[in-house]
């Protein structure tokens, strides 16, 4: 009896889920395979081969991944160069990383856009170096910088969260048993932060994948993702069929990646993050 | 030797990477320069024309009631979700944990979108509707927070409680409580950072005449950022610098104590 009870202080989150998540979410669906006049047809999602569409989801695609490899990269080390710090409260790191978020985000990029321009403090830090001046701003380059800049806490947190579940005991008993610490890192560190590590690509990916305010701050207009594409479907072109066909082929996307993620974690310990 | 200190100074270079565009507004709200790239001297103005600017403290106002209205709801609803989710046999546990990763895991764009579409179906565009999208975004981190907790928390104390003439709520507020506090205020703090910060799923859920500091700014950019503006987030984030040092400091201190 009291077990029956206890669940039932979930029904409110489920009516949420419902009404909120599932409904929304077929609303898209409902739209993206109907056109103005309410009858079914598909050319909204088919828009997607259209060149302007296909050659915008295909830069989504390239930055996206450019991003989450470079955030993997720097995060690794990082996490690993954390984890030796061996501080007594792991809480403080997550502080660190998130703290900079209580610090409106758009300005934030706009900072970045200030520190990019051609005569930014990075320019002149360059030229007093007696370099050649770099202009970043307005192309791909500048998108990927704001987007790592970005999403790098949302790749080290995982990680390092794995990395601090390892006993210390697991590493102390490889290295009694012979092992050096390429082998430690190897058979030891890097399969039990697999887990971590995926959580990780996915939070930097999927956000990449789909921005569209960073690509709008940093690349000028002149960098289309398939995120400003659906912007403008929805808020100038008031094409919300056509922005919902998109929404649908950038869903498939999403799950699709998440999909792939999941058959390679085998703990299933999958998202959780913090 | 060598190594440590290589690794100190990675350190020292991502979080350079991570602070020097706050460093760079900082140094901007306290700028007697209405440009953005020269240095005009030292000025304490932008902080008194703060509180005379009612677009901005509009905006302001907007942004702390819908942030605290969502992050205070959403820990009330995921945490009452994650004590029944606890409670669920496996199958019903599995799907409520997966349901509650969409939000989180989905293209922000995608949830601000499909949103939009339902509520301009059986309603108007304003300021609940963007609390409905805080809130749903808001219980994930709640219940993801505290369920790790509960999990924790050892459940045969729980039930001697209850043998020993316990009312279920006397129980959980002495026993199961003090476990899953903690989990259930980084919860809260979690969604209070998410709500404060976001962007996406305002600007598709927000209706005419309802702007939080991000649509606000975002709807004015090419006018300029008004240097007010510098001033105002310097404030906020020194707020949330002080609270969490504070926090840490004392949870410390209570470390010591215990041990």
């Amino acid at each position: 009896m009291l077990k029956l009870k206890r669940q039932f202080l979930c029904g409110p989150y489920i009516v949420w889920i419902i009404g909120f998540i599932i409904l929304p979410v077929l609303m898209i669906f409902y739209y993206g395979i109907t056109d103005s006049s309410g009858s079914f047809t598909f050319s909204n999602i088919s828009a997607i081969t259209e060149p302007i569409h296909m050659k915008a989801l295909l830069l989504s695609l390239k930055l996206a991944l450019i991003c989450t490899v470079f955030c993997l990269l720097l995060s690794y080390p990082l996490a690993m160069i954390l984890n030796g710090l061996h501080l007594k409260r792991q809480s403080f790191v997550v502080f660190i990383f998130v703290l900079p978020m209580w610090m409106n985000f758009m300005l934030r990029i706009l900072a970045w856009q200030l520190l990019l321009s051609n005569n930014g403090i990075f320019n002149a830090v360059l030229e007093s170096f007696g370099l050649p001046k770099i202009s970043l701003l307005n192309t791909p380059s500048a998108v990927v910088f704001g987007m790592v800049y970005d999403f790098l806490p949302f790749m080290i947190l995982p990680i390092y969260n794995a990395m601090g579940r390892i006993g210390t005991d697991v590493i102390d008993a490889a290295r009694d048993l012979g092992a050096n610490r390429i082998q430690v890192f190897f058979r030891i560190i890097l399969p039990l932060t697999v887990s971590g590590v995926l959580s990780g690509i996915i939070m930097v990916f999927v956000p990449a994948l789909t921005s569209f305010v960073i690509s709008n701050l940093l690349g000028g207009g002149k960098v289309l993702l398939i995120g400003n594409v659906i912007e403008q479907e929805f808020m100038q072109n008031m094409n919300w069929n056509m922005g919902s066909g998109l929404s649908i082929v950038l869903m498939i996307f999403v799950i699709a990646s998440m999909a792939f993620m999941n058959s390679h974690n085998k703990d299933g310990e999958g998202a959780a993050v913090w | 030797m060598v190594k440590k200190y290589a690794g100190r100074l990675y350190l020292a270079i991502i979080f350079l990477f991570l602070y020097l565009p706050i460093l760079v507004l900082i140094a901007l709200s306290f700028n007697n320069s209405k440009s953005r790239v020269t240095w005009g001297g030292f000025t304490f103005q932008w902080y008194a024309a703060l509180f005379q600017n009612e677009t901005i403290m509009e905006a302001f106002l907007m942004t702390v009631q819908i942030t605290l209205t969502a992050s205070v709801l959403a820990t009330i609803i995921g945490t009452l979700a994650a004590i029944g989710i606890q409670a669920m046999r496996r199958r019903g546990k599995t799907i409520l944990i997966g349901a509650t990763n969409i939000p989180l895991l989905n293209a922000d764009i995608v949830t601000g979108i499909s949103m939009m579409l339902l509520f301009v179906r059986f309603t108007k565009l304003g300021f609940s509707t963007v609390l409905i999208a805080h809130l749903t975004f808001d219980i994930p981190y709640v219940i993801l927070n505290v369920l790790p907790r509960l999990n924790a928390t050892s459940k045969a104390a729980y039930e001697a409680a209850l043998d020993l003439g316990a009312t279920p709520a006397y129980a959980f507020y002495k026993i199961v409580w003090p476990d899953i506090a903690p989990g259930v205020f980084s919860g809260f703090l979690m969604a209070v950072t998410m709500s404060l910060d976001d962007f996406s799923i305002t600007y598709f859920t927000k209706g005419a005449g309802v702007n939080t500091l991000s649509t606000m700014l975002y709807t004015e950019l090419r006018k300029g950022i008004r240097p007010e503006m510098y001033a105002l987030s310097t404030i906020l984030f020194g707020i949330a610098l002080l609270l969490l040092l504070l926090m840490n400091f004392r949870s410390s201190r209570k470390h010591e104590i215990n041990n």
